[in-house]
């Protein structure tokens, strides 16, 4: 069996894909640096990310995939599945070996492996959208805490920095520690030397805003009052608004 | 903002429940400079009640005091509630408040008729205008235009709202004059004209003059009680078929009845609203919007309504076996729309992967194909050829349909559970 060691981060999956065109080998299995090697191996390939390498190979598979299907690479990476490295390394190799784009080809295993995954992430994404509560601080910043099962809060900023234009926020992911922070030009990633009182969700009686309270508490009312009583269906509501959002969500709590 | 708003916005919340339409998609708009929020064409839904049902805007009535008497409404002048009226600051401010903390998409905004038509026209149309103008609000905005209102409101209105709509309630109109005595399809289907000409005007405009002002960018839409007067689901279908034909009728909601006002001999007492039966319309509505039936296939005069039991697809598919099997390496996308278990995305997979090579039965599995429904309706080169032909439709029904699953049973159970106030 072929393994390549590499730093496990995106250009250093490209360049491992440079490195087995180059060498004209291909690995069956991509280990980090230092995980123990599978039995029957031969001796492992370190391959040593540099970024003229990545973007030889981004550039060529932009070249062969839409641009649609690249972000949908870059989803499934997000993902941060066990394999999905592999997964995408299969995915490349085929097309850049193939005549032309196997974008649509879905009856390839990889292909709709792919699909599947970015797809997941994708709806990760929009249930950051749809469910993403913020706090307005006492300085007026607005808070919002996260722990979205996929590393899907990147893909939001374009939304988030739209939508939320003309006021200073935060948005933390409290499964990865880091988050954003937007100051009315753009959007930077922060991580936060201490960030302990901030991974419960909630802010600080002292810290919020005057009229947080009652605007959580108005939101909670009004949604229950929404509520038509014959018309009771929690397995509907789960389905829809997964239980894992609920914690940091006012209507809920 | 203070206690006495909340209690406001719980009493005007509840009055405004009952009208099903929530969605904020039809419009994308990019944030400016300046303005607050923006709009996403797709609609996103911010939250869920315990109903199961999405919660995209903060769906509120300016007030619950209405002049009409409809049998089927909770806000009618007989009824005795509690009755509240917000002003046009307070309402501006809870809509900007939530938005800021994306608690939701945008306002949709209704009201109890006071007056007359034009007059509560008026007020409402004084919340959308300021929203848009002096506050500078980029986001959805969805007006209910009030039945009996003149073109100068409409018009107004369409300057300010992404969508406007305005309630059949009832599908034929004697029955709609019998509960609702101060209305008439006229009063309905005038505001619906004047949104209709408003849109094609601006399209015309917009040909001519790029940055031409737009009228009611997301179109219009409406809503049909279902259950409450006899009419048959061909009635319906045939009247939303007869809506969507105006380019600018985006959506027909049902809303299965729910007795409200127990008591009125003009209404049917039921046990628990018709929700499957509200289920199956939507399906029915579905197929005329994204698959190409027309109302006709889907529900005729010798087959006025719909089969509670199997979804309209397969029901239609059951009714037409002569035209199965398809072979799914050849057959048109149009034609793969019409195999029950094949939706919109699983067709589209189809289509665009069948000049890789041939497709098998394993693959259509993975894309998404419910093969439970489709395998008697296709082919593939190597199914058993099992299809509607060789077995009886009757025996496919029974296969799909009425099958009890005790864990479905629990749920029905739990419906009757009394909800805390």
């Amino acid at each position: 069996m072929i393994v390549f060691r590499y730093d496990k981060t995106f250009e250093g999956l490209l360049t491992t894909l440079f490195d087995a065109y180059t060498r004209r080998t291909f690995p069956e299995r991509l280990l980090s640096e230092n995980e123990p090697l599978p039995m029957f191996s031969e001796k492992a390939h370190r391959v040593i990310t540099e970024s003229y390498k990545s973007l030889r190979v981004w550039a060529a598979l932009e070249k062969k995939l839409s641009r649609a299907v690249c972000g949908m690479l870059m989803h499934v990476w997000l993902s941060e599945l066990p394999g999905s490295d592999e997964l995408l390394f299969r995915y490349m190799h085929k097309a850049l070996d193939a005549p032309s784009s196997i974008a649509t080809h879905f009856a390839d295993k990889d292909v709709m492996e792919v699909k599947k995954i970015a797809g997941k992430v994708s709806k990760e994404r929009e249930h950051l959208m749809q469910f993403v509560r913020f706090q307005q601080a006492a300085d007026g910043t607005f808070f919002a805490p996260v722990s979205p099962i996929y590393n899907a809060l990147p893909l939001t900023m374009p939304y988030f920095t739209q939508r939320f234009a003309d006021q200073k926020w935060l948005i933390y992911d409290t499964r990865r520690r880091y988050g954003y922070y937007y100051d009315l030009k753009t959007a930077e990633e922060v991580t936060l030397n201490t960030d302990e009182h901030l991974l419960d969700g909630k802010l600080d009686d002292a810290w919020m805003t005057q009229d947080e309270k009652l605007f959580q508490s108005m939101w909670k009312e009004y949604t229950l009052a929404l509520t038509i009583r014959e018309r009771i269906n929690p397995k509907l509501q789960r389905q829809h608004m997964p239980r894992r959002f609920w914690k940091f969500m006012p209507e809920k709590n | 903002m203070n206690e006495q708003v909340q209690e406001k916005l719980k009493v005007l919340a509840a009055s405004a429940k009952y009208d099903v339409s929530c969605a904020s998609s039809g419009i994308t708009r990019r944030n400016r400079p300046g303005s607050v929020g923006s709009a996403e064409g797709w609609g996103i839904c911010h939250s869920f009640t315990e109903n199961g049902r999405c919660v995209s805007l903060l769906k509120i009535m300016l007030t619950n005091h209405c002049i009409y008497d409809c049998a089927y409404c909770i806000n009618r002048r007989s009824n005795d509630i509690k009755r509240a009226t917000l002003t046009v600051g307070e309402l501006i401010d809870l809509t900007l408040e939530f938005y800021r903390r994306n608690y939701i998409e945008g306002l949709f905004l209704s009201s109890g008729v006071v007056r007359d038509p034009d007059y509560t026209m008026e007020r409402m149309v004084r919340v959308v205008k300021d929203l848009r103008t002096e506050h500078r609000y980029n986001g959805y905005i969805h007006m209910k235009s009030i039945p009996g209102a003149s073109r100068e409101w409409v018009d107004e209105a369409g300057r300010y709202a992404d969508r406007l709509s305005v309630n059949i309630e009832i599908p034929k109109e004697q029955n709609l004059k019998f509960l609702a005595p101060e209305k008439n399809y006229q009063s309905i289907f005038q505001p619906m004209f004047y949104i209709q000409q408003g849109v094609s005007a601006s399209n015309e405009e917009r040909k001519r003059f790029r940055y031409a002002p737009r009228f009611v960018p997301a179109g219009q839409s409406t809503q049909m009680i279902v259950g409450a007067t006899n009419e048959s689901d061909n009635d319906i279908l045939r009247l939303s078929s007869a809506l969507y034909q105006r380019s600018s009728m985006k959506r027909v909601y049902y809303s299965g009845y729910i007795p409200i006002n127990t008591g009125d001999a003009r209404l049917p007492a039921l046990k628990q609203p018709p929700l499957v039966r509200e289920n199956r319309l939507y399906q029915a509505d579905w197929l005329m919007r994204f698959y190409g039936f027309q109302a006709s296939e889907i529900v005729d005069d010798a087959f006025p309504n719909l089969d509670l039991e199997i979804d309209p697809k397969l029901s239609w598919a059951l009714r037409h076996p002569e035209l199965f099997p398809i072979d799914i390496n050849k057959a048109e996308q149009s034609l793969l729309l019409r195999v029950p278990g094949i939706g919109v995305k699983s067709a589209l997979l189809i289509v665009a992967s069948r000049h890789h090579g041939r497709i098998t039965a394993s693959t259509l599995a993975k894309m998404g194909v419910v093969m439970k429904k489709a395998r008697y309706f296709i082919t593939c080169g190597e199914l058993p050829i099992l299809t509607v032909n060789e077995l009886h439709p009757d025996c496919i029904r029974r296969a799909l349909a009425g099958k009890t699953n005790p864990k479905k049973e629990a749920d029905r159970r739990q419906l009757s559970i009394p909800f805390p106030d």
